[in-house]
């Protein structure tokens, strides 16, 4: 006789956790927006005390990271498994892994100009997650019992984290080439002109936008054969068609392209930056649509 | 192009995916459905259209990866370019002053530095055929790299179409106690590829001695979700004495010779028996319920064909039974704990006598007349475990006898599997390496106070500068004057 304890007290406390997570990171993002806007200030003497408000919110960040990814362990210990078996526990361990990665790479390179959005993207996911995709600990159905659930999920939660970072990088490429944005008189696009100038270079911006995006690729494609593997044991098929398997393959061959059109004169620049965009849309869709309306094997969000 | 032909068959249903939903749209939309079934929306994957464009992809692929390899291949043995006249047009440059006594040795001690760190070198001579400078390059593996990746997908579709021709599956639903032979004939249903023939079965026989799920009864949120199915069976491949037992689960197949047996579904098969007035029996047996909901709710279809009026039975099972407000019976926990049966009667032609194939799970009552349950005025019929009731009119009795469960095998065999894999690894590999390995000329030059450097990435490389920096620092410990022109 299989039997297995969950403990839902525990998940509350869980929650509570990503929901003060949530709290610290509205601080943060508050915090760098707050320092953009001043840098975007005509006047000097409001640019020179910018500083201190950015070192505020990566410490913020920093903060809200290390309780929202307690609230993530918690939740493991509370359903006794991985935390990422269902739409919720994907979300708050996939922001979780999206700003770990991204303070690890401030150690390394100066991204600090996209904390406002890492910040604030986390904010919107964990929001989402808290209001809609919550549900209480499950157990796991047996087809998902195997091992294969930690590398398969978690190998696809790096991915998409890779991604995620790639496109926020990719988005703000897109607004500093835009010609609407170079010509405009209106003043608050001079405001967001100014904000925009003082991001690193539109080289600079791509080449980075795209490191993120091949390592990205490379997870992604482990996804797909991990996936396949797992598949032809519990599914009696590596490869059925099912509407995930053919959106993780969608998205594939999107950023498939993405690659080739970095890799193309005339292609690379504003259209491969769209590219790198429309795939981390299907990602979004392939998560959020594809999950909750079409009919299939993935169908794990938990909800009714 | 392929991503966007890929989008339908995620919108609309497919057959391969899920036969049911191809029907229900049909019953849904009959006048849209045949149109869309013309241009093969409901067979996207396996439809012309979507062959054409990946053929095409590939034939492309083809053409654009063997020149490409020959090139490859004749630039693997050829040496490093000539050294460019000018090297300050290069992405990354550096000038070094340094003594005549530097000058001297630079050329070689350079040449073997790179040589060191994997650089194919040639020194190349100046106007007065002394050495002159070093050309240098690297990271031909990210073009092998490449070449590897785009060779491993076609080795991919190849695998997929062989694979697939070659592979065959079939479905059987065994009640507890019941045993199937690997044959065409021990299958309710068979999908072969296009090169499959009957001489690839392998002789077995498998029986289900027993089946069992257990149910989350512990914890409040999770009451009634499946925890672990197990199935255990007994396997007699034909020439061997003994017979093996195993237990099959969800992501635990049994591998027997030549195929694999999975565990896709399971149920609970009621045992009836169905007696004529004069207590000879008509029916005996039990019959696989399909689950209709995660209480398993399930429903059955009994056909009658050999009494003296042919009937059949649509019955409900109820695992828990328990009564919602409105009346309507429902389950509430999927273990038997409180097993209710009930049944709607039809008498009439059950259409099974003209030869043509019927689905045993589903009741044509278009030419029959139902005489219990519904609107015809008589109950329907309820029974619990051990009990027997009287059939309306003429028809009999029938009991309840008692309650078994079935699981649905599943025999697959796929050749192509294996390959697939083996070919997605290498493409996995060779991507990583044509991504990551990064491909640059470096260049070594004498100049008039000094010596210069140079180097050209193909492709992204974050460390142009760095690897000319370090070089220059090997090459000269204290190079205290550093003009770098980037």
């Amino acid at each position: 006789m299989t039997s297995i304890a969950l403990n839902p007290e525990l998940a509350g406390i869980s929650r509570l956790f990503i929901q003060a997570a949530m709290l610290v990171y509205t601080a943060a993002f508050l915090s760098f927006a707050f320092h953009l806007s001043k840098l975007a200030s005509t006047k000097k003497a409001v640019r020179s005390s910018a500083s201190k408000l950015e070192r505020a919110g990566i410490v913020l960040l920093a903060i809200a990271a290390v309780i929202h990814g307690a609230g993530v362990v918690l939740r493991g210990i509370s359903a006794s498994r991985v935390p990422w078996a269902n739409m919720y526990e994907f979300s708050i361990t996939g922001s979780f892994v999206v700003v770990s990665i991204f303070l690890l790479a401030l150690a390394i390179k100066d991204i600090r100009l996209i904390a406002t959005f890492v910040a604030g993207f986390n904010l919107l996911i964990l929001g989402t997650a808290d209001t809609v995709f919550w549900v209480n600990v499950k157990s796991l159905m047996p087809a998902l019992q195997s091992y294969w659930l930690v590398i398969h999920v978690l190998v696809a939660v790096l991915a998409t984290a890779f991604f995620n970072i790639g496109a926020a990088l990719a988005i703000a490429y897109i607004f500093k080439t835009a010609k609407w944005v170079e010509k405009s008189k209106l003043k608050m696009v001079a405001t967001f002109r100014r904000i925009l100038a003082l991001f690193p270079n539109e080289d600079k911006m791509e080449r980075l936008s795209y490191r993120f995006n091949i390592i990205g690729f490379i997870l992604w494609s482990f996804t797909l054969i991990a996936g396949a593997i797992w598949a032809e044991r519990a599914w009696h098929r590596y490869w059925g068609w099912d509407t995930k398997e053919v959106w993780t393959f969608i998205i594939w061959t999107i950023y498939a392209g993405y690659l080739h059109a970095n890799a193309t004169r005339g292609w690379s620049g504003k259209r491969s930056a769209w590219l790198a965009i429309v795939g981390f849309v299907a990602i979004l869709f392939n998560f959020t649509v594809v999950n909750l309306f079409f009919k299939g094997l993935h169908v794990y969000s938990g909800l009714k | 192009m392929l991503a966007v032909a890929a989008v339908p068959g995620s919108v609309f249903p497919q057959r391969s995916a899920d036969p049911n939903g191809v029907t229900a749209y049909f019953d849904g939309n009959p006048q849209l459905a045949p149109i869309l079934d013309a241009v093969q929306l409901f067979d996207v994957y396996t439809s012309a259209w979507f062959s054409a464009i990946y053929i095409l992809l590939f034939i492309s692929l083809i053409g654009c990866v063997l020149p490409r390899t020959a090139v490859h291949f004749k630039a693997l043995r050829s040496a490093p370019v000539d050294t460019p006249r000018s090297l300050s047009r290069m992405p990354a440059h550096l000038e070094i002053k340094a003594s005549a006594k530097t000058r001297e040795s630079v050329i070689e001690a350079s040449a073997a530095l790179l040589k060191r760190q994997g650089y194919r070198i040639q020194i190349q001579p100046g106007l007065d055929d002394t050495p002159a400078s070093v050309s240098a390059e690297r990271g031909y593996l990210r073009e092998t790299g490449n070449l590897v990746f785009h060779l491993s997908l076609i080795g991919v579709l190849i695998a997929v179409g062989f694979g697939g021709g070659l592979s065959y599956s079939g479905q059987r639903v065994l009640v507890e106690g019941e045993s199937f032979v690997n044959n065409l004939a021990g299958f309710d249903s068979f999908s072969p590829g296009t090169f499959f023939t009957e001489d690839k079965l392998v002789p077995f026989s498998v029986s289900l001695d027993k089946f069992e799920v257990d149910f989350d009864l512990q914890n409040q949120s999770n009451i009634g979700t499946p925890l672990d199915f197990r199935a255990f069976v007994t396997s007699q491949v034909v020439g061997e004495t003994a017979p093996r037992t195993a237990v099959i689960r969800v992501n635990e197949p049994l591998e027997l010779p030549g195929s694999k047996l999975y565990l896709t579904g399971n149920g609970y098969a009621p045992q009836l028996t169905i007696r004529d007035p004069e207590g000879n029996i008509t029916y005996q047996g039990a019959t696989p319920f399909l689950p209709q909901s995660a209480k398993y709710t399930s429903l059955g279809v009994i056909k009658v064909p050999d009494a003296k009026q042919q009937f059949g039975l649509i019955a409900f099972f109820y695992p828990t039974v328990a009564e919602l407000e409105t009346g309507a019976l429902t389950s509430l926990y999927p273990a038997p704990y409180d097993p209710l049966l009930t049944m709607n009667v039809y008498v009439g032609d059950l259409g099974i006598d003209g030869g043509a194939p019927k689905n045993v799970y589903a009741l044509d009552t278009s030419s029959m007349k139902q005489v219990a349950g519904g609107k015809s005025g008589v109950k329907g019929l309820k029974l619990q475990v051990g009990q027997t009731v009287k059939l309306p009119g003429e028809l009999g009795t029938v009991t309840f006898d008692g309650l078994k469960r079935f699981a649905s095998l599943d025999v697959s065999y796929n050749p192509g599997g294996l390959w697939v894999l083996v070919f997605s690894l290498l493409a996995l590999a060779g991507v990583t390496t044509s991504l990551l390995v990064p491909r640059r000329r470096v260049w070594v030059k004498l100049a008039d106070e000094g010596f210069e450097l140079a180097a050209l990435a193909r492709g992204d490389d974050p460390t142009l500068e760095k690897v000319l920096g370090d070089l220059a620092r090997e090459l000269k410990p204290k190079s205290i004057k550093k003009e770098s022109k980037a």
